[in-house]
């Protein structure tokens, strides 16, 4: 059972920096600020999530787990909005690079 | 070489890099967004140096208050063409060297610390439970630097009256200048509507955790702040005016509080800043209940910069 857990734990946590790579990758290398903007929701939702998911089996307890969840869900919430801030400031006023 | 090794090596070759970075931009803003990044990895070398408590007061006030007074700054100093102030080259000089005799200051008394270090840890560790508290940090703030604590919370009511003192005359105890970005339905609204409840009730879980486990005053003082600003930036609650007598209360009732227990010390406990036995711990939650409201009104008066408008 542990060896299975540990299995998860690091191809999780693995597919979670990988997404952050990717996210990296695009915000160096995407044309524009909009698609940059996409690169980087996704290294935000998609691999921090993946990365909560595999350290969810070494957790101490449910409350730790919970905080673990709260922690993503907050970020979730902020990076979502303030990319949507960004964008409207950009469709707004143009964007002087 | 283990991983741990080569992560703290390559963290502290980033800090260094964005450190420089931040000293080189040319651009007083991106300056300012390095600086931010700069200390939010600095909070991951504090907890890589198990400095929770220490990594939590970088990231809030040292990263993110700082980061913002340091926007606004920016966005005041900024002349409306968009062309960046070109102070003369014997100021440049002067400003280069004055940062440079801190800087090397600051080095020489890190880089020759004294031959032994006597480290006052285990002593604490033996005597925290006498003040009821479970986080040596706390202890060593509220118990053995007491003083340094009180100093420190009227530092910051200081600091913001010296951004009070900027207002013009006509404008004293009127209401902040902060620039409120009012779109209706917008996702800001959404956020600002959101996340403060969530805020509050980790604001107090840091407060109150602050005794035991790393957390305390400034820590929750900060995100209460946060909170504070992002809902009077997205236009759903007004600035107070600098006169009111509840935000002045608010202002002082921590380090006045403080103070208060200190000098009852004197009497109770024959010292100043002493805490009578047995009361050590319930006086310590009062004053950082205290503390962690003040903080939380100085820093977002601070956020919200000089009055503007006089009142109507």
């Amino acid at each position: 059972m542990n060896v299975i857990l540990n299995v998860f734990t690091v191809l999780a946590i693995s597919a979670g920096a990988f997404f952050f790579l990717a996210g990296t990758v695009g915000l160096l290398r995407f044309p524009d600020t909009l698609t940059r903007l996409h690169a980087l929701t996704k290294a935000d939702n998609l691999g921090l999530g993946l990365i909560i998911l595999g350290l969810l089996p070494l957790t101490s307890g449910p409350i730790q787990a919970m905080k673990l969840i709260g922690v993503w869900l907050l970020v979730q919430l902020s990076g979502a909005i303030v990319m949507q801030l960004i964008a409207q400031a950009i469709r707004r006023g143009g964007l002087r690079e | 070489m283990t991983v741990s090794l080569a992560f703290d090596i390559g963290l502290a070759g980033l800090i260094l890099a964005i450190g420089s970075w931040t000293v080189f931009a040319r651009n007083a803003q991106a300056a300012v967004i390095g600086f931010v990044a700069y200390g939010l990895l600095l909070a991951i070398m504090w907890v890589r140096l198990s400095a929770v408590d220490v990594a939590l007061t970088e990231a809030a006030i040292g990263s993110g208050m700082t980061g913002m007074l340091l926007l606004g700054a920016v966005a005041r100093v900024r002349p409306a063409d968009g062309h960046a102030v070109l102070v003369n080259l014997p100021g440049r000089i002067v400003t280069g060297l004055l940062c440079g005799m801190i800087s090397a200051g600051l080095a020489i008394a890190s880089l020759s610390p004294p031959e032994t270090i006597r480290t006052l840890a285990p002593a604490v560790m033996e005597n925290l439970s006498q003040s009821g508290l479970g986080n040596p940090v706390a202890g060593v703030l509220f118990v053995y630097r007491a003083l340094d604590t009180l100093l420190e919370k009227v530092v910051v009511v200081l600091a913001l009256l010296g951004i009070w003192s900027l207002a013009p005359d006509r404008a004293w105890g009127g209401i902040p200048g902060l620039r409120i970005y009012v779109q209706p339905s917008s996702t800001l609204t959404l956020l600002a509507q959101v996340l403060p409840p969530v805020g509050i009730v980790v604001a107090i879980y840091m407060c109150w955790v602050g005794a035991k486990l790393p957390g305390g005053a400034f820590q929750g003082g900060a995100v209460l702040a946060a909170m504070w600003l992002l809902a009077t930036i997205a236009g759903l609650q007004n600035l107070p005016s600098i006169d009111q007598f509840w935000l002045r209360f608010l202002l002082v009732i921590g380090p006045a509080l403080f103070l208060a227990v200190g000098l009852a010390g004197f009497v109770l406990a024959n010292a100043f800043l002493a805490y009578p036995d047995g009361y050590a711990k319930p006086l310590i939650v009062v004053i950082e209940v205290s503390l962690t409201l003040s903080i939380g009104v100085a820093l977002g008066m601070l956020g919200a910069g000089p009055p503007e408008r006089s009142q109507r």
